[in-house]
């Protein structure tokens, strides 16, 4: 390796560096700040957990926190069964009109939130499904549903038809070949995307945002309400744990995936 | 059992297929494609439908936003705003990623990009927040530039224009690093070798091997970029304040605050009609890409 070889990778590698730095800072300054007993954020820092305290008495912030996750526990439950079922679909059967609704699976993932979320809130106003915790699910499966497919897929990528055919032949039924050859394969796709499935649920802001109503919001509706209103160091105490929750899940996601994908 | 599996295999494949997808499309019809209709009927409403006053069908919603320069305004203002995050991702995104594919390996390869596309996956709104912190006088910024420098400046950038692109770019430049990581990692690196032997420098090499090469995935990652960009609407009011007025806070005053559903569906209509247009265009440079 050449000397200027050398020296554009170490120039490289330190940029990387200055890059991740510009991704993480922020994130860690607001974790820092959330011990910071002072409320004007002044430094040098007094450690304190005062704002966790202050957080655990606010009922609406805890409220808005339940309702996220029941929210998104039930999101991964419905889209997983629904988005494995229709994963099937695909790998088995050839089908006029299969690449159509395949192709239906981006309008959700690629139309922006603003959009999606303010025609979900006309339309469920309009025929009187209309606001709160129920139209927040639905909108939030109707989001997950892709990128469960897509995740399930590319498990059942991995899979040999042959398998299924051999147990068809040797006079298994077709639930049977299901529930003991084809689902233990694909399990770890299925965790997977479920584990999306919550990610999309639980970070999500712009659909919720449309589709609460006062006394029934989610996490991240409630914070942008606060931060409107002037933000508080609370704010950053659930912010923290928002964070830290979701990175948490998505390093458990990649390690799973990987370790899972090859069988 | 064997009848079965043989009637089995006489049923046509869409009938086997549709008690297995029935659920997830009918779901996906009910929540979101009936509603993208249902505003297509909405953006022609005079008043609010359903709501017991009497309505009718009228294409005052789009005449107002043709007649007022009002609207065409915020929407240009908000395809700069796309355009200079979806250049600045880009202009920081892509020397990452060919890091990523060129000089880092093995393990520290994947934990680097693990860290990578990491924050992507947490809440936007709270990384939006964080930058709040760090943005506002007397913030983390302003305190540490002052505590290393021999005078005294005051950085305030919070509700600004910069505030805005700064937040915006930190959410999407994991989208552009992934796209490109991708193409890059696919360039065979003994091309590369060829060219240098053949006495191509550097620059040349970027310039007429590398950057063609990995078109598509920087034109896919700015397509991801800039489709969501152009419809934001709480990045720039969190970190945007009053010059934060978009096309997209615009739209979201209407269904929150100002209640003219009508006006905010024909809004949302035109920019999805927009978004339409970038993916169409783009859709033949992002399959080449994936």
């Amino acid at each position: 390796m050449s000397k200027t070889t050398r020296f554009l990778s170490a120039l490289g590698r330190g940029y990387v560096v200055l890059l991740l730095a510009f991704l993480y800072l922020p994130i860690f300054i607001m974790g820092l700040m959330s011990f910071n007993a002072s409320p004007f954020y002044q430094l040098p820092m007094k450690w304190s957990t005062t704002w966790y305290e202050a957080l655990s008495q606010d009922d609406r912030l805890v409220g808005a926190a339940l309702n996220s996750l029941q929210i998104a526990i039930i999101t991964t439950v419905i889209a997983s069964i629904l988005g494995t079922a229709a994963s099937l679909a695909f790998f088995r059967y050839n089908f006029k009109g299969k690449k159509v609704l395949q192709t239906l699976l981006l309008p959700p993932i690629a139309i922006p939130w603003l959009i999606t979320g303010t025609a979900m809130l006309v339309f469920f106003y309009g025929v009187g499904i209309g606001r709160g915790l129920h139209a927040i699910l639905l909108g939030h499966v109707a989001l997950a549903l892709p990128y469960v497919i897509i995740v399930v897929n590319a498990r059942l990528q991995t899979f040999a038809p042959e398998l299924e055919e051999a147990a068809r032949s040797l006079g298994a039924s077709q639930w049977q070949i299901t529930r003991r050859i084809t689902l233990p394969y694909i399990a770890p796709g299925v965790i997977a995307g479920g584990l999306f499935a919550f990610a999309v649920s639980f970070d999500q802001f712009v659909v919720s945002y449309f589709l609460a109503t006062p006394g029934q919001t989610t996490l991240p509706v409630e914070i942008y309400a606060a931060i409107r209103k002037g933000f508080t160091p609370e704010i950053n105490a659930v912010s923290t744990i928002i964070i830290v929750i979701s990175m948490a899940l998505m390093l458990f996601t990649a390690r799973f995936y990987k370790f899972g994908g090859n069988g | 059992m064997s009848g079965q599996s043989v009637s089995m295999g006489r049923r046509s494949p869409a009938k086997a297929a549709a008690p297995l997808l029935l659920p997830a499309y009918l779901w996906l019809i009910v929540a979101i494609f009936l509603p993208l209709s249902a505003m297509v009927f909405f953006s022609f409403a005079s008043d609010m439908p359903f709501s017991g006053k009497p309505w009718s069908l009228t294409l005052s919603n789009y005449a107002e936003f043709f007649s007022s320069s009002v609207y065409a305004t915020l929407l240009l203002s908000s395809f700069r705003l796309a355009l200079e995050v979806t250049l600045w991702c880009v202009l920081l995104g892509f020397p990452a990623a060919y890091v990523l594919a060129k000089v880092f390996k093995g393990r520290t390869r994947e934990a680097v990009f693990l860290l990578v596309i990491l924050p992507f996956w947490s809440n936007g709104l709270v990384r939006i927040f964080s930058w709040a912190m760090v943005l506002r006088s007397g913030g983390i910024l302003d305190t540490a530039l002052n505590a290393v420098l021999p005078f005294k400046i005051n950085i305030d950038l919070m509700y600004s224009y910069p505030a805005v692109i700064i937040g915006l770019v930190h959410s999407y430049v994991p989208y552009i690093v992934l796209t490109c990581y991708l193409s890059l990692q696919a360039i065979d690196d003994s091309i590369i070798e060829a060219a240098r032997s053949l006495g191509a420098s550097r620059l040349t090499i970027l310039k007429r091997l590398i950057i063609p090469l990995a078109l598509p995935g920087i034109l896919a990652g700015s397509v991801l970029v800039f489709v969501p960009v152009i419809g934001s609407f709480m990045e720039p009011r969190i970190l945007g304040g009053r010059t934060g007025t978009f096309y997209g806070t615009v739209i979201e005053d209407q269904f929150v605050a100002v209640f003219n559903w009508p006006l905010g569906a024909a809004l949302s209509f035109i920019l999805l009609a927009v978004v339409l247009i970038i993916l169409a265009a783009a859709s033949p440079i992002m399959r080449r890409a994936t």
